[in-house]
């Protein structure tokens, strides 16, 4: 169906090729995961299926790329659309319509469908997805799981034989995800469609592929079922890396896989207590003295409720992680503590003092936001002068922004260009600069999206290392592997409300849909991360019994 | 087929109202007599409230009532302001402001006569009603369904300005969050320091979306022309552009009593060919369709014919007494209504009983059992992020 025959791509300008002889065969009714670290080429390989790279983007292309015998070489991406469909990783920036029913009409229009054909095809999309009953919404007014199955049955309509999706679920709940998943297997069961789909989180996608393509960072693709790949890439989800350790063969990569081989492993953890879920983490939670208080915060615009009278205490010295679904109020929460956004009623109290009611400049002393959309705290035109205006901003001393950025995320150069950099860079250098205010209250909201795996756990590193200096921290976040490997307490939000409050292993290992992937295979044993896994068989097998996992 | 009066509720054309609406500002635009003008906005009121849906668009009627009252207001303070004291029968006595000579033959205040304030408040109602008018259009017609309804040679035209009001709200959105965040690094500051960090910010951001909006809509397949001729092209554009200028030309002659007669409707009859003969070609190249496209049927030829018949009245009217249609001012006379232009303001209310009525019930919060994460608070959410 698709067919990459030794094609190498270079961007104008750069030094190296972003694909380097990629020969690949796809054939028909294929679900075929994209896998690699952030800036290796993921989106420029899917760009290449339908032209939109080079012909969108520029660079230079040697070699065929071929889809159904057709050519991107000879026709635009325009003439490829009733072949390919493209949904790209913001639904709602690549809208061009404003109500659902017309966002799905629109391709069709462009293809010239007749009209009864087409008013038949959005009601069959219309069910196929789940969608019906949002049909004359507004597509601003949806939420993240529903906008992206819109913007995936816009594509639909055309009947196109190769789907093509970029990061579908990264800022999905966990729940929501679920959804676009499921709505992408159907088509590839039901209708043979080939799809194509690159993912940061591996873990929620590698059970449903029939292939890996794998792109190991030189421009050079490995590809191949993904049992086999999975052996030693280095992008694997937490099942993966769990089946490594324990030696079973195949390895497992779906949770059922994984839990059918575990009864071995469960028994030989039965009587080993689990010690913290990553190094350098208090495990058991108990923080220090309440560095921020909240009592009865409720946050309103107009009729709607987005957080109904939530108590909070943050102790200083541990990591927090607000979880719920999309809309839940967790950002609503977030600003109103910060003192920046609206609060209907309620009290904060951090040190003493209110945030929402002292100026801006005090209220980032206290209480530290880094928002969702980080970048938007950056507009100068080298990281130097971003870390000297938060300096001034701070009157924090010459170089405390830049030495705390060296602590976080060594080497950046001071002359590089903000937004050149890596979305963890990026990320580190908005904390730095709120961390110049020294605030002991640091709030993070969706900090790990579009982060891949080995940034994350650089990540759940750094936000350690900030609980340690003995500042209270709250992440708000969809990752429940990353929640697994660095938060001390989860609160659950719903509807504006917290319906659940604990330690992280007490609240996560019981939800189906908060659960960790080690949390599944070895509940009901409380086990959250692979490393607390490998340290507990360690100590068992110095202590003298047989090698882990034993046959499985 | 049902009588006009029980018809199903359905959206009309928009084409239809608009035409009904011309027709309507064309009727006002002949006349100064205050009833006869009263007369006319109360029908588009009459119309508007029966025939209206709940849309946003919709409830932007009153901001054109609001809009042609300050017009009546400007035009009456305009004239005591600037009078020139037109008029015997005097009102108040002003104190006037001495003026240089270089500015002789301008009067500010002075005695201001009732025929001077009578004369701006005419000529403000007449204004203020086709404004009414373009407003009523505006509320009853979706615009988005009227740039749908465009020929195939403009559809791209059309697109754009689509996307064009899309964006304009996530511009907003995007410079409020932004604003907040700067809040966030203690920047409440004023300056232009202040204006970079919002603005820089907000610019990538709108980069960034109309990046990834036109590689959406390439792969979506906007802008398939196929292989069209650069002459044909050449041909089309000219054809379209010469023939609107016509239309504009032509209006302005039909509506402006004093402008010479080749200015009329000759003009705006070789403009409308001129047009149509481009969209014909450039259409006739386009491979596109129209997804359920609004059809134009019994009801909307109804709509514009009462429109069009009441302005074709009053044009008629004012060749048989014009006196009526703009009552004399010096002497001071009370205006007086003929029966032929009342019968063309009763003639454009028709259509608030004989068009269809509008879907209102739509179902806007509809119910998604079979999708557990739809938020209760979708737009709580949106303030947020």
């Amino acid at each position: 169906m698709i067919s990459f025959e030794r094609v190498t791509l270079t961007y104008a300008g750069a030094e190296r090729p972003a694909l380097r002889d990629v020969d690949l065969r796809i054939d028909e009714g294929e679900l075929c995961l994209v896998t690699g670290r952030t800036g290796v080429g993921k989106s420029t390989l899917l760009g290449a299926v339908n032209g939109l790279v080079p012909h969108f983007t520029g660079g230079e292309l040697r070699g065929r790329v071929t889809v159904a015998g057709a050519s991107t070489a000879d026709r635009p991406p325009q003439e490829f659309a009733h072949l390919v469909g493209v949904v790209g990783q913001d639904p709602l920036s690549g809208f061009v319509t404003d109500t659902v029913e017309e966002e799905l009409a629109y391709g069709m229009e462009q293809l010239a469908v007749a009209p009864d054909t087409m008013r038949k095809r959005v009601e069959e999309t219309l069910d196929l997805l789940g969608i019906a009953g949002l049909r004359h919404r507004a597509l601003r007014t949806l939420s993240g799981g529903q906008q992206q199955r819109v913007a995936i049955g816009s594509v639909l309509t055309s009947h196109p034989r190769v789907l093509v999706l970029d990061e579908p679920t990264s800022a999905l709940d966990p729940t929501a995800a679920e959804e676009v998943l499921s709505a992408v297997t159907r088509l590839v069961h039901d209708l043979g469609t080939t799809v194509l789909i690159a993912e940061h989180r591996v873990e929620r996608v590698l059970q449903y592929a029939d292939r890996l393509v794998h792109l190991t960072g030189d421009g050079r693709v490995r590809d191949g079922v993904p049992a086999d790949l999975m052996r030693d890439s280095d992008v694997a989800p937490p099942v993966v890396r769990l089946g490594r350790l324990a030696g079973w063969t195949p390895l497992p990569l779906s949770v059922r896989d994984a839990r059918r081989r575990a009864p071995a492993l469960r028994e030989r953890l039965a009587d080993v207590p689990p010690g913290p879920a990553s190094p350098g983490g208090p495990a058991t939670g108990a923080g220090g003295t309440p560095v921020l208080c909240a009592r009865r915060v409720s946050v309103a615009y107009g009729a709607t409720v987005a957080v109904r009278e939530v108590d909070l205490d943050l102790p200083a010295g541990q990591v927090t992680a607000l979880m719920g679904r999309n809309g839940s109020g967790k950002s609503s929460l977030l600003w109103a503590l910060q003192g920046s956004g609206p609060r209907h009623s309620g009290t904060v109290s951090a040190g003493g003092r209110d945030p929402g009611r002292v100026p801006a400049r005090t209220a980032r002393a206290l209480v530290g936001l880094v928002p969702q959309n980080a970048t938007d705290l950056l507009y100068l035109e080298s990281v130097d002068a971003e870390c000297a205006q938060a300096d001034t901003e701070s009157q924090a001393g010459a170089n405390t922004c830049r030495t705390l950025l060296d602590g976080l995320a060594p080497g950046i150069p001071g002359d590089r260009h903000p937004r050149d950099l890596s979305e963890g860079q990026q990320l580190a250098l908005v904390l730095a600069v709120q961390l110049a205010a020294a605030p002991p209250v640091v709030l993070l909201d969706e900090p790990t999206r579009g982060l891949d795996y080995f940034a994350k756990e650089a990540f759940a590193r750094l936000v350690r290392q900030l609980a340690a200096e003995g500042r209270a921290v709250v992440v708000a976040t969809h990752d429940v592997e990353f929640v697994a490997r660095a938060a001390d307490r989860v609160v659950v939000m719903a509807e504006g409300e917290v319906v659940a409050d604990g330690a992280t292993a007490g609240v996560v290992v019981s939800s189906p849909a908060f659960a960790p992937q080690v949390a599944k295979v070895l509940a009901p044993q409380e086990w959250l991360t692979v490393e607390q896994v490998e340290r507990a068989l360690r100590e068992t097998a110095t202590a003298g019994t047989a090698p882990a996992g034993g046959p499985a | 087929m049902n009588p006009p009066w029980r018809a199903l509720p359905r959206p009309l054309h928009p084409g239809a109202w608009w035409l009904w609406a011309l027709g309507l500002a064309a009727a006002a635009s002949r006349t100064a007599n205050p009833v006869l003008l009263a007369l006319l906005l109360a029908v588009t009121g009459l119309v508007v409230v029966r025939r209206r849906t709940d849309a946003p668009w919709a409830l932007a009627f009153r901001m054109y009532l609001l809009l042609g009252a300050f017009i009546v207001g400007v035009r009456v303070v305009f004239r005591i302001v600037f009078g020139g004291g037109v008029g015997d029968t005097v009102l108040v006595e002003l104190p006037e402001i001495p003026l240089p000579e270089a500015a002789a033959g301008i009067r500010l205040l002075g005695p201001v006569a009732a025929e001077q304030l009578l004369g701006g408040l005419y000529d403000g109602l007449r204004l203020a009603t086709m404004v009414v008018c373009v407003g009523a259009a505006n509320a009853l017609a979706n615009p988005k369904r009227l740039l749908k309804a465009l020929p195939g040679a403009l559809h791209e035209v059309g697109t754009s300005v689509v996307v064009t009001l899309t964006v304009a709200p996530q511009l907003a959105e995007s410079v409020q969050r932004v604003r907040r965040a700067r809040r966030l690094r203690g920047g409440a500051g004023r300056g232009t320091g202040a204006l970079r960090g919002v603005v820089i910010p907000v610019l990538e951001d709108a980069m960034n979306r109309s990046l990834s909006l036109a590689a959406a809509m390439a792969s979506h397949g906007y802008g398939r022309t196929g292989h069209v001729p650069a002459r044909t092209r050449l041909l089309t554009g000219t054809l379209v552009v010469s023939g609107l200028i016509g239309v504009c030309a032509g209006l302005y002659g039909a509506m402006d009593a004093h402008s010479p007669a080749y200015l009329g409707t000759p003009m705006l009859l070789a403009g409308l060919a001129l047009a149509a003969g481009g969209f014909v070609l450039g259409g006739r190249r386009v491979r596109r369709s129209s997804y359920r496209p609004d059809r134009w049927r019994g009801p909307e030829l109804l709509v514009a014919a009462s429109g069009i018949g009441a302005a074709a009245l009053m044009f008629a009217a004012s060749g048989a007494d014009a006196a009526a249609l703009n009552p004399s001012l010096s002497p001071l006379t009370w205006p007086e209504v003929t029966p032929l232009p009342g019968y063309a303001a009763l003639l454009a209310a028709l259509p608030a009983v004989l068009a269809p009525p509008p879907v209102t019930a739509v179902p806007t919060t509809a119910s998604t059992p079979s999708v557990p994460s739809t938020p209760s608070a979708p737009s709580a959410r949106e303030a947020v992020s």
